[in-house]
């Protein structure tokens, strides 16, 4: 019990992970109508930045904020320089022109950071474990993951639903020729917007730097896990994307855990232990192919899309 | 042929005089190593003028489509690794378990358009990623070394360079072929119909669908075969097959080429292999003029000019190569 409670937390913590990356992406899409693959690299060069931040100033703290500011400014360079170009286009050009830049992006942390990964390591006192229900403790960091991710997933809602920056990108997302034809900077908009996605990607990595090792290409099996994500909540909802981000950390993370076991209930153990991880893999696109079944839309379908 | 003596049929000519007499080339100089590297070209071109059917004619952005050389592949290796070693059953058996699962893939994902297509068939195509990894009496994660080539009696021997080019080659030109024979058939209309406009050529009466649907399996099947040619080339099959960057890479070839354009894929094989093959070269000789001690280690960082180039593509030269070389004839 202690152990199913464990892999619950630890099931929402990946599903807080995913939310930040599908909430950028989705954002990206449902405004700029724009596919990013190289999402993933920003999450990569989100973590990337913290390990060497924190190196260098010598605070787990400072080396984030400074990750988080540089995640942004590496999003709006790309941006300006090249996906600006690609609004308006085929989705299949959005698909090359970005799986263009994930090349681009691994070759230049091989560059910069070389081959081997690095680690990034957390303050003492984030170490230790809490007890969060009687008996049960649970390590500091993976709760300081998940409330700062629900911090930002409120300031999200906040800044888009009740600011007037929100309220324009709302608007440019409904109808673009229209807000621009209202005096307001659309191309400024849209860099700022898909600065804040690469900074939503950014923070995801540097939050997950210290439990995994930076590395390159660790951002692309994680993305395709948040198109899974989005896929079941529903393109352009960043509602649908929370919801279904903690969906899919549950199941995947629980059904890893556990399905081994429960295998051996009704196979013999050889079988069970061959295929327990192939099918634990395959529980959350089951899952997508079953939403797709019922929902092709997904399960918040944006309206007038 | 309303025009016989133009550039684009020329040049294509001339690639596959090229790929025709390459052997022979081989067999006088005594260098197989291009015989190998063009080998593998040609059977990456059979599967890119694969996804070509249905990313080029039917407009599916299918970002899965190395399952299908992953799929042929293990059916061969696990074949193998069980004994079964005939080419006669397993080249059947590849080609029938992609078609199921084309089968079972395209109707799933093909309820589906536009982004939310390109996003499913990419996750379905991790999936199968992810149970390669999983099978670990076929090596899991590190791969399936396959010791004996697919047995084909006396008809031919895979394990001879020279024959076993000569088959993929046949391969290529007969996926070519059929390829060729289904888009101007009545067949074909209706997915290039349906790519314009699905809406108005389902109010014909056309149940594009279906159309779509069988069109995806045909696809994957010719895949399929392609990665029971693939398995056989390495003598190995991994994981690493199915990867969805080497899924992006068929695309690549096939937008580089000429997307719809029926020699398109072939001519983007050829160009994206070949410029993996010669950029780390390019690369360090350049640099070495810049910066002569960097040179060596220049040319290990050339999917950074790569990358780039593929955005170039995208972003001025939407037909390919074929297009430019359609847009140099027109003057």
């Amino acid at each position: 019990m202690l152990y199913f409670i464990e892999q619950c937390l630890n099931g929402v913590q990946l599903g807080m992970l995913l939310f930040l990356l599908a909430a950028g992406l989705t954002l990206i899409f449902g405004i700029m109508d724009l596919v990013n693959l190289a999402h993933g690299s920003l999450y990569m060069l989100g973590a990337y930045f913290a390990a060497t931040f924190a190196a260098l100033t010598d605070s787990f703290v400072a080396g984030a904020l400074l990750a988080l500011i540089a995640t942004l400014v590496v999003g709006m360079a790309v941006e300006v320089i090249a996906m600006r170009r690609l609004y308006g286009r085929d989705h299949l050009d959005h698909v090359l022109g970005t799986f263009g830049l994930i090349l681009f992006f691994n070759e230049l942390v091989r560059m910069i950071w070389g081959p081997a990964g690095m680690t990034l390591s957390l303050p003492m006192e984030m170490l230790q474990a809490v007890q969060v229900l009687p008996g049960v403790f649970y390590p500091l960091y993976r709760i300081v993951i998940i409330v700062a991710t629900l911090i930002v997933a409120l300031l999200l809602y906040v800044l888009v639903m009740r600011t007037r920056i929100g309220m324009l990108i709302r608007a440019g997302a409904s109808n673009r020729e229209m807000v621009g034809a209202l005096g307001i900077n659309i191309k400024l908009l849209y860099t700022l917007v898909f600065g804040l996605g690469a900074a939503l990607a950014g923070f995801a990595g540097l939050m997950q730097a210290p439990i995994l090792t930076v590395q390159i290409g660790m951002g692309e099996n994680i993305l395709i896990l948040a198109f899974v994500v989005i896929i079941i909540g529903g393109i352009g909802s960043i509602r649908g994307a929370f919801v279904a981000a903690i969906f899919v950390g549950l199941i995947d993370t629980v059904g890893r855990a556990f399905l081994p076991d429960l295998l051996r209930l009704f196979l013999s153990s050889n079988a069970a232990s061959s295929a327990g991880p192939a099918l634990s893999s395959m529980l959350i696109y089951l899952l997508m192919a079953l939403v797709l079944v019922f929902r092709p839309e997904g399960l918040f379908p944006t309206a007038g899309k | 042929m309303t025009a016989p003596l133009n550039l684009r049929s020329i040049f294509i000519a001339g690639v596959l005089t090229v790929l025709a007499l390459l052997p022979v080339y081989a067999a006088l100089t005594g260098n197989y190593f291009l015989l190998t590297l063009f080998t593998r070209i040609v059977i990456l071109a059979m599967a890119a003028t694969s996804l070509n059917l249905i990313l080029g004619y039917g407009g599916m952005v299918s970002f899965g489509h190395a399952v299908y050389l992953g799929i042929g592949g293990y059916v061969v290796g696990i074949l193998a690794k069980e004994g079964i070693l005939s080419g006669f059953v397993q080249w059947p058996v590849a080609v029938a378990v992609s078609a199921l699962i084309a089968l079972g893939l395209g109707a799933l994902s093909l309820r589906t358009r536009g982004v939310y297509f390109i996003m499913i068939t990419l996750a379905f195509a991790q999936m199968f990623y992810y149970i390669a990894i999983g099978l670990d009496r076929y090596g899991g994660d590190d791969g399936l070394t396959i010791y004996k080539r697919s047995q084909f009696g006396d008809l031919v021997n895979l394990s001879s360079k020279t024959q076993f080019y000569y088959l993929c080659f046949a391969f290529l030109l007969g996926t070519i072929y059929l390829v060729w024979r289904l888009v101007n058939s009545r067949f074909g209309m209706v997915i290039r119909g349906s790519r314009s406009n699905d809406r108005r050529m389902h109010a014909i009466g056309f149940p594009t669908f279906r159309y779509k649907l069988i069109c995806f399996v045909i696809a994957g099947t010719l895949c399929g075969l392609a990665g029971a040619l693939l398995a056989n080339h390495t003598d190995f099959i991994s994981p690493a097959v199915m990867h969805w960057t080497r899924s992006g890479d068929l695309i690549v070839m096939v937008v580089l080429g000429g997307m719809g354009s029926l020699f398109g894929p072939l001519i983007g094989a050829v160009a994206l292999l070949v410029l993996e093959e010669t950029l780390p070269v390019l690369i360090s000789a350049v640099a070495g003029l810049i910066l002569p001690s960097a040179a060596t280690q220049a040319g290990e960082y050339w999917q950074i000019v790569l990358g780039p180039l593929f955005l170039l593509v995208v972003l001025f030269a939407r037909g390919g190569i074929d297009g430019l070389l359609a847009k140099v004839q027109r003057g």
